[in-house]
């Protein structure tokens, strides 16, 4: 079913979605991805505060190319999400609600994911251009010597993403591909 | 008769062509899209084939790449062994198209300069770049911009003789099915077979820059393209890995003489854009 949200992504909001849910993102993200995590999961191993307002944030898993001039943001489509599995944990136990991402995530993430109630959205990998257009503010964070990979706080609006992981710890991509498949075909 | 060709009109050509890869899909891949339109059964996949078109309608009517991730630039070479390059050293020629087309095309530079050290270089050089000397006196230039979320999921298997079409077909089914929605189905998959460890993975990558939509002239090859393509679409994994009946747009298998006590098989993967434009100097 599709559903319209807005962020913060609460324990009231994530309460409602559920895996194969199609939605409309409103309101700030966070972009980060490998590196910056790096960084963020550095900086508290150093008992340090994070760079970003980690409570009911939404993180969008993404580095983005050049903006044009007049336009807030480059093509900015969703990285794979598994390479940010070994940061995740912790970043949920913080308060972290909601991801954006594609791709599989670890057992320990959606653990992690049904223990803090949290949620993660694939976008359509692929369609940088299209959900350029979703995102209608961009502002640097930290870490700008990253280049593509530095922290940015953005504001989205009707950003279309798919519910995979729900609280409950229901994955889209287990299920989704039993209806077309041909079982005989799973590891040979 | 030598030919000699200024390395300036290598790096223009280069420019030009990194830009042209990551605004426009190519017309092979837009005939594969078509098609797996035509073939998707799943309502989700529909729509998510429906965002992709959509995408592609943007990225060239505004030149925002296609995708964020414009690659780490892949370049063929294919020299005539008359020609002759004057000006500036090849590889730099070579370089600074690559420097100026992401450069100037607002492309995103996604290289880092060590593998370890990890510190970006700002201009997405270096490229990797394959050089083959072959007859005539014309260039031929491939640039094929790789995306890494496809590329992490690639594989090499080094079977044995004895593991024969049976082996090399659940090698292909095995990292299909491993890479699944990572890596931004439906995807093109590069096949090489035959050759030695790295031969295998050229092969492979080779197979890539083929049109979706032509087969290998080897007859058996060309079978086993259409089996590998029909039982990948039976997966379910689908577009954007979230179910469906078109996981894969294309199966390209390259081959090469191996050796008698092996038999390489390198599946490089690649996402639904699959970059690749070629000129002719």
């Amino acid at each position: 079913m599709d559903q319209y949200i807005n962020t913060p992504i609460t324990e009231e909001v994530t309460a409602r979605l559920k895996s194969g849910d199609y939605v409309f993102i409103t309101g700030t993200v966070y972009v980060a991805r490998d590196a910056a995590h790096k960084r963020m999961a550095e900086a508290l191993n150093r008992n340090e505060e994070l760079p970003i307002a980690v409570k009911d944030a939404t993180i969008y898993y993404m580095g983005p190319s050049p903006a044009r001039e007049g336009r807030p943001i480059g093509s900015a489509g969703p990285t794979t999400s598994g390479r940010m599995d070994k940061y995740t944990p912790a970043l949920l136990d913080l308060g972290l609600k909601a991801m954006i991402g594609k791709g599989r995530r670890s057992k320990e993430v959606i653990d992690a994911i049904v223990r803090n109630k949290a949620v993660y959205f694939a976008a359509v990998g692929g369609a940088g251009a299209l959900l350029s257009k979703c995102i209608v503010k961009s502002e640097l964070v930290c870490y700008e010597d990253l280049g593509a990979e530095a922290i940015l706080k953005t504001e989205v609006k009707n950003f279309p993403a798919i519910v995979v992981i729900d609280r409950d710890g229901n994955s889209l991509y287990d299920k989704a591909a039993d209806n077309y498949r041909l079982p005989s075909l799973i590891h040979p | 008769m030598i030919r000699s060709i200024n390395t300036s009109l290598v790096t223009a050509q280069i420019k030009k062509m990194c830009m042209e890869a990551n605004y426009y899909l190519s017309e092979d891949m837009n005939f594969a899209f078509k098609w797996a339109a035509e073939q998707e059964q799943s309502k989700l996949g529909k729509r998510i084939l429906g965002q992709l078109n959509e995408n592609l309608k943007i990225a060239d009517k505004e030149q925002i790449p296609i995708c964020q991730d414009t690659g780490m630039a892949v370049i063929f070479m294919e020299i005539g062994q008359d020609v002759h390059f004057e000006g500036q050293n090849l590889e730099d020629a070579i370089n600074e198209g690559v420097r100026q087309g992401y450069t100037e095309g607002y492309l995103r530079k996604s290289i880092v300069g060590d593998p370890i050290l990890r510190e970006n270089t700002k201009d997405n050089t270096p490229a990797v770049i394959h050089y083959s000397v072959v007859a005539g006196d014309q260039v031929k230039i491939t640039v094929a911009p790789k995306g890494f979320g496809s590329e992490n999921m690639s594989r090499i298997f080094m079977l044995k003789p004895a593991d024969g079409i049976e082996g090399v077909k659940n090698a292909v089914i095995t990292a299909v099915s491993d890479a699944g929605p990572n890596a931004c189905p439906p995807m093109v998959v590069g096949v090489g077979i035959g050759g030695d460890f790295e031969k295998a993975a050229i092969l492979a990558k080779k197979a890539l820059t083929r049109a979706a939509n032509e087969r290998s002239p080897i007859p058996y090859v060309r079978e086993l393209e259409q089996e590998l393509l029909e039982r990948i679409n039976l997966l379910g994994i689908g577009p954007g890995g979230l179910g469906g009946t078109v996981t894969a747009l294309s199966v390209n298998i390259n081959t090469y003489a191996t050796h008698i006590a092996g038999l390489p098989v390198a599946v490089n993967i690649c996402c639904h854009v699959n970059r690749h434009i070629e000129c002719i100097l």
